[in-house]
């Protein structure tokens, strides 16, 4: 705040403050011995013939409310900032009052996790403390699309089956989590058109241990070695380097019926896994990793 | 007692009810008016690209700020639920702010990047496709709604008469940018930027 503005302030309240107690004084003061409590000055209201209302000063009790009031402001206005540019006494700002908060919370996580900082994630999923930390760090940051039990949605990693899409691993798992994934499925349906496709959808079929037209298939087989393949593997087990999921099991991000995987085909996919290593930093992403690798274990 | 004049007319009293009443909003409000930290933008933040733009218009539209604030407080449990707190300076391309009032959801000042963009087509299609507890309602028109590009112009024109710092690049691109997409692309882009621009500043 410029000096200008800053005087506006300090001199518009400071001089409401002083009218405060000036109106007061000013109504308060008996003029006359009649305008005295008991002294008989009346409004002149007169009601139901003998019904007068006294012209009497406040209470003294009342008054001196107000005046406790006024006390009160000019002292909060010099321990705290509110008069202009002045800071105040007491040296209070919001921002200094949220970092002590702030710090003192920190302090305590730290001594809580520090214990665990040195474990690697094999032994933290043990750890009955880090586990409940963990769990809480889930459910404010990971249940919106993993579901609060893990269990995920359509198109979003069930995390309770042990299929893992970028790997298990612990270093993989810490990646996935602190980096983040992007999956990228390409769309199909312009290099093999759609009944290309649709030979395609029968082969990953038949991959997945599903019915399918065997002419298809057949087809659909030699598109998958010469284009799929690159991600998925010549067998269909996937790459987890790549995010490619394994086709031959039973797990189906966005669905394995023959509708459901056409369009897949056709239009691509792409998976996206934000990166959460800035906002929470690598203790608690380390703390992440060993919550999921136990709810993959089933445990 | 002379108070009697104050009392008796009541032109007089009014006026100075009206003086009284004024020095709150003299001493608490005007000064905000000239002051840079309020006024002038934070470090990184620019007024929203056309998409973005036409998000917020659809975000205002939609009535989101009735259950979503975007107006993280100074207090330790709010920021870490929702990341730094919220500076002045993040809102001033926001016409109008769209601070909140009440939190029946969660906070969206800085939920830009945490979700994907898939995350938010099905979320807002159906919140409970991928959030079974929640009670957000769905918004499955967005979907249908397209955008008209010529309006979108119109509206940048008139917010540089306001002030904001398009140059004449960002408006003849204006149309080509929103050209093709539907309503629910503009929100997502609107959303995925909301709280980002302040950390690429910094």
């Amino acid at each position: 705040m410029t000096t200008g503005w800053s005087l506006f302030v300090i001199i518009l309240t400071i001089a409401n403050i002083l009218a405060c107690f000036w109106l007061l004084r000013w109504t308060s003061k008996p003029r006359t011995a009649s305008e005295k409590i008991g002294g008989g000055a009346d409004t002149g209201h007169v009601w139901d013939k003998d019904l007068r209302e006294y012209n009497n000063p406040l209470p003294k009790w009342w008054l001196w409310l107000f005046y406790i009031t006024i006390a009160f402001g000019l002292l909060y206005l010099a321990f705290y900032p509110g008069l202009g540019n002045f800071a105040g006494l007491g040296g209070w700002t919001q921002a200094g009052q949220y970092e002590r908060e702030r710090a003192a919370v920190e302090a305590r996580a730290a001594t809580l996790l520090a214990p665990l900082a040195a474990l690697p994630v094999a032994e933290l999923v043990n750890n009955e403390q880090a586990m409940s930390a963990a769990h809480n760090l889930f459910q404010q940051n990971c249940a919106q699309c993993h579901g609060s039990d893990g269990g995920g949605a359509v198109g979003f990693p069930n995390l309770r089956d042990a299929d893992w899409q970028w790997g298990s691993d612990a270093d993989s798992v810490v990646a996935t989590i602190a980096g983040g994934r992007v999956a990228a499925m390409p769309p199909w349906s312009a290099v093999i058109g759609e009944p290309g496709v649709e030979d395609v959808v029968a082969y990953v079929q038949t991959l997945g241990g599903q019915q399918a037209d065997a002419t298809k298939a057949a087809a659909g087989q030699v598109h998958f070695q010469t284009l799929c393949s690159a991600c998925h593997g010549i067998d269909g087990k996937g790459n987890p380097l790549l995010g490619a999921p394994d086709l031959t099991d039973q797990t189906w991000l966005y669905g394995g019926d023959a509708a459901t995987l056409k369009q897949t085909v056709m239009n691509g996919r792409n998976g996206q896994m934000p990166a959460w290593g800035d906002k929470l930093g690598e203790q608690r992403v380390k703390l992440l990793a060993a919550y999921v690798t136990k709810l993959a274990a089933g445990r | 007692m002379n108070h009697d004049a104050v009392e008796k007319k009541v032109g007089l009293l009014g006026v100075l009810i009206a003086l009284v009443i004024s020095v709150g909003g003299l001493v608490e409000i005007v000064p905000l008016f000239f002051q840079a930290s309020v006024t002038q933008p934070a470090p990184g933040i620019k007024p929203y690209e056309a998409l973005r733009l036409e998000g917020r218009d659809i975000y205002v539209r939609e009535g989101c700020y009735l259950c979503h604030s975007q107006m993280i407080r100074p207090f330790r449990s709010e920021t870490e639920r929702y990341g730094p707190y919220s500076l002045p300076g993040e809102s001033v391309y926001d016409r109008p702010f769209q601070f909140g009032s009440k939190r029946t959801g969660p906070d969206l000042a800085r939920v830009g990047g945490r979700y994907s963009d898939d995350w938010h087509r099905v979320h807002l299609l159906n919140p409970r496709d991928v959030v079974p507890e929640s009670n957000m309602p769905r918004f499955p028109w967005l979907a249908d709604g397209s955008i008209d590009g010529t309006v979108t112009v119109k509206k940048m024109e008139a917010l540089r008469k306001l002030g904001e710092p398009y140059t004449d690049a960002d408006i003849a691109g204006a149309a080509a940018a929103v050209e093709g997409k539907s309503e629910l692309d503009a929100l997502i882009a609107y959303l995925q930027g909301l709280g980002t621009n302040l950390k690429a500043g910094t």
